[in-house]
């Protein structure tokens, strides 16, 4: 078998097309999310909120709104919890972080196990990459090209707030809005992935690919590039992986990213641990070649 | 008399049950420098959060040219160069980048940059001489330069006004010159700026008034006046007498303490 029929076999399958289509969105859309999340230092929240969206996309569909909806809400529900208990108690922000999310991801597992679906809810929570239906894949579709859009609209004011939200403020603009606007597209996007890889594997989706290009460059407006291509390419070539090695479709897109941030992690020529020692030996031996 | 640039009234400021500032009050005119002075919690950082907006205060009020502080920040008018250690250095950012931030407040709602924007912002990196260094990465500067940078992103802004969190903190001396003459010459085309610092050294030549601050405002006056010894005292408790004064401080001090012995 040549590659021309290892990359094709799996494309004569309907369900194999519409996972990698919506793999590829959701992995892009997540993707340049991350970039922010893992500038500002909100990789927990980005974990809390995905998960914290579990009893809300439950109740979306007993009552038969739009998962997306129902996830907003619950984000929201998360994030003044979160609020609440850091500003009220002596508990420190990670602590009420901690106890805020798993409590409502609990909930979450809770109402499934007392709701009799005819689709499997427990797919939400491990993914179910294989069995995206089309409106499945519609819904993805829509929510993903507008946080996309929204997110590259406002890329300058959201790298302003990450940067210096005092400056924002000084200038006119409200860093609390630009902080909802981005908590509210950190919501939408997990909606987004929940379809892929599931609450539990989101995160990795909404951390990886922005911590894989913070290594790889010094400049946000690459990293914004970089970021959405290497998460893409992981997420496909996961998915061909796991077709092949017949292994969890979901949990594979993600290790693909681990692995290959431990890469970039070890050889950067920037950041890397090995590839900035192999640039300073090639110097060496370049200044030892001239002298 | 003219509108001051900046007016203070009976400011009072409480977080929870600490008192942060109590009922100060400050008025600054147009085109001055002036240092702020005072210990670690003496309401140096919440003076500037309420001149900025960023604190409501619980009596008292602001106004900037005699407008609130809302408008004059709508305005463009107020530009802030934080403390260093408020700034993540790694973020990845050039120096281009961060000096562009000065124009958005100028900018439609991408704040995709036109030309003018581009034009200003290489004046300003001109004018702090930062050119040559326009496209390293922040974290690739040196302490002075850094302070450049963010000084940059403010005369981009086309501010009138400037607040400077300790801007000589991890700076060299030849650096902190610098950045005094950079901050005279805006002040002389019209530029108000207000200092927070500990470098009472460096205030004699930088400020045309300086202003002591526990809370509220001890003294208002001349920085020769207001760096005497007896009045840092005040603000400072007295072991600031041994230490940190220009060198002609000192020697006040030490007649001072000569004329004690005598008496």
């Amino acid at each position: 078998m040549d590659l021309f029929d290892i990359v094709l076999e799996p494309l004569s399958y309907d369900f194999m097309v519409r996972a990698i289509i919506t793999t590829a969105l959701a992995a892009v859309v997540c993707a340049v999310l991350s970039c922010w999340l893992v500038l500002i230092g909100w990789s927990l929240m980005g974990d809390a909120v995905s998960h914290a969206v579990l009893p809300g996309v439950v109740l979306a569909y007993i009552v038969g709104a739009p998962f997306a909806l129902g996830a907003l809400v619950f984000a929201l529900i998360a994030v003044t919890l979160i609020g609440v208990v850091r500003n009220t108690s002596r508990v420190k922000e990670d602590a009420a972080i901690g106890i805020v999310f798993t409590s409502l991801f609990a909930l979450g597992l809770v109402l499934i196990s007392v709701t009799p679906s005819q689709t499997d809810l427990n797919h939400i929570i491990f993914g179910n990459l294989l069995g995206v239906s089309i409106p499945d894949l519609i819904q993805v579709l829509v929510l993903g090209v507008v946080a996309f859009a929204i997110l590259i609209l406002k890329r300058r004011d959201l790298t302003l707030y990450a940067f210096d939200p005092v400056h924002a403020h000084a200038i006119g603009l409200s860093p609390k809005r630009l902080g909802a606007l981005l908590l509210g597209l950190l919501a939408l996007t997990s909606v987004v992935a929940l379809q892929t890889v599931g609450v539990v594997l989101v995160v990795a989706m909404l951390i990886i690919p922005g911590a894989t290009a913070y290594l790889l460059t010094d400049r946000f407006s690459r990293m914004l590039v970089i970021a959405p291509v290497v998460s893409a390419v992981c997420s496909i070539a996961g998915i061909y992986l796991s077709y092949y090695l017949d292994t969890a479709s979901g949990a594979m897109v993600v290790l693909t990213q681990g692995v290959v941030f431990a890469a970039v992690y070890l050889f950067s020529p920037r950041q890397g641990l090995i590839g900035t020692r192999l640039a300073k030996a090639r110097r060496r031996k370049a200044v030892a070649l001239a002298v | 008399m003219s509108t001051p640039a900046i007016l203070v009234e009976n400011v009072t400021v409480h977080y929870g049950e600490v008192l942060a500032l109590d009922a100060a009050s400050l008025s600054l005119d147009t085109a001055r420098i002036c240092g702020l002075i005072g210990m670690n919690g003496s309401g140096k950082s919440t003076l500037f959060k309420v001149i900025m907006g960023m604190i409501k205060p619980d009596a008292g009020r602001v106004l900037i040219h005699g407008q609130s502080p809302a408008k004059a920040r709508k305005e463009g008018g107020i530009g802030y160069v934080p403390q260093s250690e408020d700034v993540d250095w790694q973020f990845p950012l050039s120096v281009r980048d961060v000096v562009m931030m000065g124009r958005y407040g100028h900018q439609g709602f991408t704040r995709r940059p036109s030309k003018a924007d581009r034009a200003a912002v290489d004046l300003a990196l001109d004018r702090v001489e930062l050119s040559e260094f326009a496209n390293r990465q922040i974290g690739q500067l040196s302490g002075g330069q850094k302070k450049r940078a963010f000084v940059a992103r403010g005369i981009a802004q086309g501010a009138t006004m400037m607040l400077l969190d300790e801007p000589f903190a991890g700076v060299d001396k030849r650096s902190e010159a610098t950045i005094t003459r950079l901050l005279r010459e805006l002040a002389s085309d019209g530029c108000t700026i207000l200092i927070s610092t500990h470098d009472l050294h460096a205030l004699p030549q930088l400020c045309d008034e300086a202003v002591l601050l526990m809370r509220k405002v001890l003294m208002h006056g001349p920085p020769e006046v207001v760096l005497q010894p007896e009045h840092l005292a005040m603000a400072f408790g007295l072991d600031v007498l041994n230490r940190d004064l220009p060198e002609q401080e000192t020697a006040n001090q030490r007649r001072l303490s000569k004329q004690q012995d005598w008496s």
